[in-house]
């Protein structure tokens, strides 16, 4: 058995090296994206990778994701510009604070890795993850969403140009399909 | 004044960080911290928040990175800092030298009835912060102390915390604008220039 799955592909796993992270920085260049908060999430990893080694952009790790919508609204006013990354689950520690860019009128770009959908293999996953897209909407922010890995780069693209160019917050969610379900108990077993 | 058990007045502290301010930048907030900056006279170069508790020290930070040659003060109170009490982490690891965060340590909820906050019961606001790595963390008592948080906000190197210990008075509110367009509008006409009307 354990010969036979280093043969066979995992079709939960995406099948090349996805290039789409690296589509997605040169994006977030072009917008000129100086400050990179996030709270860390394996679908992200090849873009804070991307990120720290740019000396022209500075990697903050945040102990919590409301940490980053303060921090990119102090970006705002001091003339940066910046992208929050974070996974599903932190969409719902961010709720209050986004009242800020909401009330303030400032633009807020959210890069948001899906779990709880396709593939999920952790039940305590699904109530985020179901719930991501209705939260950010409750709180008036414009969600847009890229179901294939094609997409993600021109979804960010146009996401950033409404945060920016008309001041209020946007969210890109990043399919699960996109990025490979994980599966605990395979990694259980080895 | 230099009393070291008599508690210091809220805006007595407010008025002697922001004396001769020039082109330092105020972020408060909410609740009194707010009324205090607004007391000692509204600046466009001042950002009061009215909401999103537990915003003050990470919006003063990523100003302060986007701003790096002008002085960041922010101006919160032990309610609002204790919310978001991992910021400290995050801020101390980052060190932003233009950075100084002055706790107004009332050692109560002043807008809800003031109940307790844990600093009531003997949380270390400085100790974390110091724990966090924080080069410069104090406890502040006196007004030579404040002072010297003053000093160290306008021209240290940062990153600064101080817990200033203050007495649980409520006072009468000095509001500034409440309309977080004109707060945010007004705010980066004076640092970015009339350019940043055009986006």
């Amino acid at each position: 058995m354990a010969d036979l799955k280093k043969t066979e592909p995992n079709r939960n796993e995406p099948v090349a090296l996805p290039t789409w992270p690296d589509e997605v920085y040169r994006v977030l260049k072009e917008a000129d994206v100086r400050q990179v908060g996030m709270v860390p999430d394996a679908g992200h990893s090849r873009l804070i990778r991307a990120f720290e080694a740019d000396p022209q952009a500075r990697v903050i790790t945040l102990t919590t994701e409301e940490e980053g919508i303060a921090m990119l609204a102090g970006a705002w006013l001091g003339g940066e510009r910046g992208v929050l990354l974070l996974q599903s689950s932190g969409v719902g520690n961010c709720i209050n604070m986004l009242s800020l860019p909401m009330i303030c009128r400032m633009p807020l770009l959210m890069l948001v890795t899906m779990r709880g959908e396709w593939g999920e293999f952790n039940p305590w996953q699904i109530p985020m993850g179901q719930g991501t897209k209705a939260a950010l909407e409750a709180m008036g922010v414009i969600v847009t969403r890229a179901d294939e890995p094609h997409l993600v780069a021109s979804t960010v693209s146009g996401a950033a140009n409404l945060a920016f160019n008309t001041w209020r917050p946007a969210a890109v969610l990043i399919a699960q399909r996109v990025l490979g379900a994980k599966n605990f108990k395979e990694l259980a077993r080895k | 004044m230099n009393v070291p058990n008599a508690l210091l007045h809220r805006r007595d502290v407010v008025n002697e960080l922001l004396r001769d301010r020039n082109d330092l930048l105020v972020v408060a907030g909410l609740g009194a911290p707010n009324w205090d900056i607004s007391a000692a006279g509204d600046s466009p170069n001042n950002f009061p928040l009215w909401g999103a508790m537990g915003a003050a020290a990470m919006l003063g930070f990523g100003l302060a990175i986007a701003q790096p040659k002008r002085g960041v003060l922010v101006i919160t109170g032990d309610g609002e800092m204790l919310m978001s009490v991992g910021a400290l982490a995050t801020i101390a690891v980052q060190n932003p030298p233009n950075l100084t965060i002055a706790v107004l340590d009332n050692e109560r909820f002043g807008e809800t009835g003031m109940q307790k906050t844990h600093t009531a019961a003997g949380v270390d606001l400085a100790g974390m912060a110091a724990a966090a790595g924080f080069k410069t963390s104090r406890i502040v008592r006196t007004m030579s102390e404040v002072t010297e948080i003053r000093d160290l906000a306008h021209h240290g190197n940062g990153p600064v915390f101080a817990q200033v210990k203050i007495n649980p008075e409520a006072l009468y509110f000095v509001l500034p604008p409440a309309d977080g367009g004109i707060l945010t509008t007004r705010f980066r006409q004076s640092v970015l220039g009339d350019g940043s009307l055009y986006n």
